[in-house]
Order: structure tokens, then sequence, then C-alpha cells
């Protein structure tokens, strides 16, 4: 078959599946169970009757696809199906959230059981970055594409073409009509004022006469999938570490850290964590609402930070030069911006470290000495320069545990620290060995003549910090106000059409279509057909 | 037809371009995940200060010509710790075949690397990965991992966990100047 035409009995050559004629609205016949115009009399007005192609050709591979994302069903049922694996997604912790040390293909199990093994197997772990979720987005953008292409050209096409001089047919079989008005000249002048005057344009051929208003309306779904590509558009940018960044750092006090994702450029110092409590000694407004909670409530969380960039590149592994970039307080929702990144307040480890112990010597009562154990540096030994007695640390447990061999650590960080030290008696020439653990000081002979005492610990915090950077928000709000002019352009403004056909002998039947809003558009039609004597208008809409 | 033409080239490039796009944000979200670091490409260049000579230092560009095993590893992480008298054994026999280790430990004091260095008397140079810099370098998350140099700069091997006597002294052949 080729590409057929159609002309109509008004002259026009409407494109094959054409359904009402572009020109003069006359059904064309054997297209007519396409929008179902065979078993109503009024007749079907979505794209004004013209050819889908989508629902027309159907030969070549290319054709069948098209036709496959143009159709709004298969749109929803993609936009059904995104919805529900999205929400199902959220049943249990995406990996990246999982926060244990359990690798994915336990945890899951373990913590949740049977679902949590199914929610594992089925790869909702890392739903939102696998490949199939994201081939189910990006068919939702073909599907709204092509489907926006596949009506956007053929309805314009109609709305340029029609003709002021519509077929009898067509007029009678709108929703809206009233037949058989005997009306003089006075009387249609009457109503193309009035029409006028409601701000309808009004064309004039023959006799016959179409007013036509808000045709931009029928354009706002159109302009609503714009705004949509874009925002899907700015999802994909997301993507590319140019464009955005979420990243997690750990910064203990005293510590100054790489910043990741910013190609080590920079660094973060925290120059000290704060932690307030709401007190309802000092703030007798709280007094009140705090006498019912057992648990303190927290006020603050804060790191006071130092951000730092590296002045020229240096090799991995050596320490770079650094050069301040700025430097702030930040709390929670009150991030410390630089440079396009920012660092939001995210995780504590309040005071979960050690940063030093204090130690005192002494002899027979007597002070020999006292000295600081720093973890960051923890120094192999220490001389007490008052009695010019040397301590050396003979082992170093940062995160103490005792195993089958013996103590050992269980990290480099000083959760739970554990020290060896040998002291020298000035006395006896021996030496003599103390463990410290868990704040206290245990000898291990129960000959040492040296005591031993902690006079002193320093805890320090951990500070965890969200590295932020996202340059697609400018783009998602462009996407977003475009989507929102598109609403606004279809909902609050109709595409209103009134068709004035002679028959002969003054009279005349009237037909009307409003795309949307009929309870308005009768309202409007009575201040229309004001001051004439157009019969009142029948609603032929069947009841279903 | 013309026309018919015309349109099935309009439908075809633009399925063609959705199509184009889909392929790409698959494959640039899949490049996200996997490691850049794989067998076959050039191992990225690092210095770092030795904790057993004072004041020398290391830089794995300057090992261009020998064969050479990176070794990350931490005092707090048994297997490691066990696989180090394996490779001072083989260093001994292999060094003169031009084979060089570099053992980086990613821990925090290096009191803790000096003590256990000197407990097992070990040879091979000792290095300090302050930062961690060069650990996220090599992308390296588990404790032990090694990296297998060639002579040419280029990755053999990675093995990701313990090494056994055997296994690593085929390692060795492999990266072995001819």
């Amino acid at each position: 078959m080729s590409d057929q035409s159609i002309r109509c009995e008004c002259g026009h050559l409407n494109k094959e599946g054409t359904i009402l004629c572009e020109a003069c609205g006359k059904p064309i016949e054997g297209n007519q169970h396409i929008d179902g115009n065979d078993e109503k009399h009024v007749l079907e007005m979505r794209y004004e009757g013209s050819a889908r192609r989508s629902q027309t050709y159907k030969r070549t591979f290319v054709d069948k696809t098209w036709a496959f994302f143009s159709s709004v069903k298969v749109g929803v049922w993609l936009i059904v199906i995104t919805v529900v694996l999205s929400a199902l997604g959220t049943v249990y912790p995406q990996e990246q959230f999982k926060n244990s040390p359990l690798p994915s293909s336990q945890f899951y199990v373990e913590e949740y059981g049977l679902t949590g093994q199914i929610f594992y197997q089925l790869g909702f772990h890392n739903m939102y970055s696998s490949w199939w979720y994201i081939t189910l987005v990006a068919l939702i953008g073909v599907s709204i594409i092509i489907a926006s292409i596949d009506r956007y050209v053929p309805l314009r096409r109609a709305l340029n073409n029609q003709k002021t001089k519509r077929h009898e047919v067509f007029v009678k079989r709108q929703r809206l009509v009233s037949k058989d008005n005997e009306l003089n000249e006075d009387g249609v002048n009457k109503l193309k004022e009035n029409l006028k005057s409601r701000r309808y344009k009004v064309y004039e051929d023959d006799g016959h006469v179409m007013a036509e208003k808000n045709r931009f309306s029928r354009w706002g779904p159109y302009v609503n999938h714009i705004g949509l590509i874009i925002i899907l558009l700015a999802s994909i940018f997301r993507m590319f570490e140019v464009m955005h960044v979420d990243d997690y750092v750990w910064v203990r006090e005293g510590e100054t850290r790489v910043i990741p994702s910013t190609n080590q450029e920079y660094y973060v110092e925290n120059t000290g964590f704060v932690y307030e409590e709401y007190d309802p000694e000092t703030q007798q407004q709280f007094s009140r609402a705090l006498e019912d909670v057992d648990e303190p409530v927290p006020k603050n969380f804060q790191t006071n930070a130092v951000i730092y960039r590296t002045t020229e590149e240096t090799l991995p592994g050596q320490e770079p030069e650094l050069e301040e970039v700025t430097r702030g307080e930040i709390r929670l929702n009150q991030p410390v911006t630089f440079d396009g990144y920012a660092l939001y307040q995210a995780g504590t480890q309040l005071e979960a470290e050690y940063d030093s112990m204090s130690f005192d010597v002494q002899l027979n009562d007597e002070v020999l000495g006292e000295f600081t154990f720093y973890s960051d540096e923890a120094p192999p030994e220490f001389h007490l320069e008052e009695s010019d007695i040397m301590v050396s640390v003979d082992d170093w447990y940062p995160e103490l545990e005792f195993t089958e061999n013996g103590p050992s650590s269980f990290s480099k960080f000083p959760r739970n620290p554990g020290l060896i030290f040998s002291v020298e008696n000035p006395d006896t020439g021996d030496s003599e060995r103390f463990f410290y653990l868990q704040e206290d000081i245990i000898p291990l002979s129960e000959d040492n003549e040296l005591v031993m005492n902690v006079t002193g610990v320093d805890r320090r915090s951990a500070s965890g910090l969200t590295v932020k950077k996202d340059n697609t928000l400018p783009l998602f709000g462009l996407g977003a106000g475009i989507f929102m002019i598109g609403v606004v352009q279809g909902l609050y403004w109709y595409h209103r059409r009134v068709w004035i056909h002679p028959k002969g002998e003054g009279v005349y039947h009237i037909g009307v279509h409003t795309n949307k809003n009929w309870y308005g558009m009768k309202q409007e039609l009575e201040k229309i057909t004001e001051d004439t004597n157009v019969q009142e208008f029948e609603d032929q809409q069947e009841l279903k | 037809m013309d026309k018919k033409k015309k349109r099935l080239i309009f439908r075809s490039i633009v399925l063609a371009i959705l199509a184009g796009t889909l392929v790409f944000v698959l494959i640039v979200n899949a490049g996200s995940e996997r490691p850049s670091l794989q067998e076959g490409v050039e191992a990225p260049n690092f210095k770092l200060d030795r904790l057993d000579q004072e004041g020398e230092s290391i830089e794995l560009h300057d090992l261009r010509g020998q064969g050479v095993m990176v070794n990350f590893w931490a005092t707090y992480c048994e297997p490691c710790k066990e696989e180090m008298p394996y490779m001072d054994q083989l260093y001994e026999e292999y060094q003169d075949q031009g084979i060089e280790i570099v053992a980086v430990s990613v821990d925090r004091n290096e009191s803790v690397i000096n003590n256990f260095y000197n407990r097992l008397d070990l040879t091979f140079p000792s290095t300090h990965d302050r930062n961690n810099t060069v650990m996220e370098l090599y992308e390296v998350v588990n404790l032990p991992a090694s990296f297998f140099i060639r002579p040419d700069g280029t990755i053999e091997r990675i093995v990701r966990g313990p090494v056994t006597l055997e296994s690593l002294e085929g390692y060795f052949n492999e990266i072995r100047p001819q």
C-alpha cells in the first residue's frame, strides 16, 4: 500500500488515517472506529480528529517502535512500574546506607530474614543506580518525547488547516448544539458582537461564522513535557562529578583530611567540635518540656572547620602545601561553602577517642615526673627531666583487645587505648613494667616499687561531614518552571470555538466546542446569546 | 513515496538519538562503579618517606626497570602480619634478580610500624601512608592488598587478600626483569 491521501468533498486533501476532515470537519468514512465515533453521536474532538500517524502506519520496525512509545497506555504503565519499584527500593536501606561491616550478601538476610534475601537477590539493594532502573526512567523519557511529537505535529496541522466553513454534520455532532435557529441579520450581528466582546476572534466565510479563543491553551501539555525532559536531562547530569558530588568524610578534632571527590584539591581541618544540650537550669523556658525526657536533649552539633586548598600539585604520599580558603562553624543545616562545594554536619562520634593520657611516676610518695602520651604522636619513649628517668613505651594498642596471641589492636583508632610502659627504677636500676588500660594502671609485677598514676585523660570527638556540590539545581529549577508554565497554560485557559452554520433561509445551526470546563462554556453561552432569539443549547453528551 | 521516506528517516534519527543517550548514560553509570585500576594499566605514581632509613624517600617511578611489589598493610591486620615473613624470606633471594618490595603501612602511628618491623627484623623498605592518600589512589578497601608491577610500570597482578610463600614466588617470577 502506498501513502494514500483522502480527498474530502470540500476539496481538502487529508492524510491517511484522518478521522475528521482537517478543513471542514466532515467525518471521513471508514475511519470512524479509530476514535469510536461510529458508536456515539457526539464527535471525539481530541487532536481534532487528525491522523495520529502512530496509529496508522505500522509497517517497518522503526514505525512499530515509534507506535509503541507513542501510546499513552504504554507511558502510563511505565510510570506505574517505576513508581512501584521506586517505593519497593525504600523498604530496606540501600547498600550505601546499610552502615554495617557485613557484606551485602549477608547483611540483608541476617538483618531482615527471607524478605531481606529476596530484596538483595532481586538487586533492590542497589536500585537507583542499577542499569534496569535507569533504563526504565529513560524509557519514560522516550515515551514522553515520542508521544509529544506524535500528537503535537498533527494537532497543529489540523488547527492551522481548519476552515471557517464546516460541514453540517460536524456542527450538529458537537456536544453543545442549538439547531434550527431563525435569525435575521441583526441577530447574527449581535451574536458576532457578543463573541467579540468575549474576546473571541471571529472569522467569516460565505455566511459561515467561526469564533475561536485561547488556542494556545492546547499547547500546555507539550510545554510541560519539555519541562519534564529538562528535568530528566538534569538527572543525567547528576552522574558527572563536575555537576554533582555527594560524599562523606570523618575528621577528628585536630585532624586535617583531604575532602573526597575534589581530586585531592581541598582539605578540611577540624579545629574543635562543640556539643551542647538543652539545660533546664539555665534555660527556664525549656524546663517544663525537659521534665518528661530522661535522655539529655542535644541542642547543637558543631564543627569548627578550616578549609584549605593545595597550592601546587604534589605527588600522592607527599604532604601538600596548603593555603587557607575559608573557615567557619558547621552546624546542622548551616554548611560551610567554598568554590561550589558545601560541607554539612552529618555525624558524630562523641568523645569516642582518646586524644591524650597523662601520667605521673612516684617512688615512696615522691613524684619523679609527669608526662603526657598523645595518641596521634605515640612517641616510643619519654624522658622525665626532673629525675632523669626514661619511660619507654613497649607497646601501644590504639583499640585494645585480647586474642589468642595476647593483647593486640583491633584498629588504628584510639577508642580503647592500651599501653605497656617500662620505667627504670633509679634506686635499683631495674626496669619495672606497667600496663595502662581503661584509664587505670596495672603493675605487671608485684615487686614493682615505683607507682604510676593516671592524672588525666583528654577525649576527642570525630565529626562526620557530607560533601555536596550540585550544579544541576538551576536546571531542575528551569525544568520545573517550564513544567508549571505548561500546567497553567493548559489549566487556566480553555480553547473554545463556536460555529454558526447557515442552513439557508435564515435558519442557523450553532455548534460549540471547548476542550474542558463545559459548565463554564454553558455560562458563557448565555452571555453570548443575550438579546438574541437563539434557542437553548442542548448537551448531547450521552450518559454512560 | 518521498514523504514516507522522510518520515522513516526522521523517526529513525529520533529513536537513534534517544537510544544513544540511554547507552551513554548506562556506560557512564557502570563506569562510576568499576575500579579504574586494572591489571595491564600503568600503576599510579607515589612518593613516600621511608621509615627504615631516616630522611630517605621512595618514589615508584624511580623503580622502573625493576619488578615491584607494593603491599598495603597495617599492624591491626592479622593476615597482613602473617604474610610479612614470606615477603622477607623471598626478598633476600629475589632482590638480586631485580625485584623490589615497598611495604605501605596505613597505620596512624609510626611507632607501631617500627615496633613490628624491628621485632621481625624485616629488611625491605618500610613506608608510612600517613593520610591514606596512596591507599585511596590504589582503591584499596580491605587489607592486605598487593600490587605486582612489571619493569615497564604497568600492573601485572592485583592480589586482594593474603599471599602464601608459593604463590608469592610465582608472582615474583611473573614480574622479574628478563
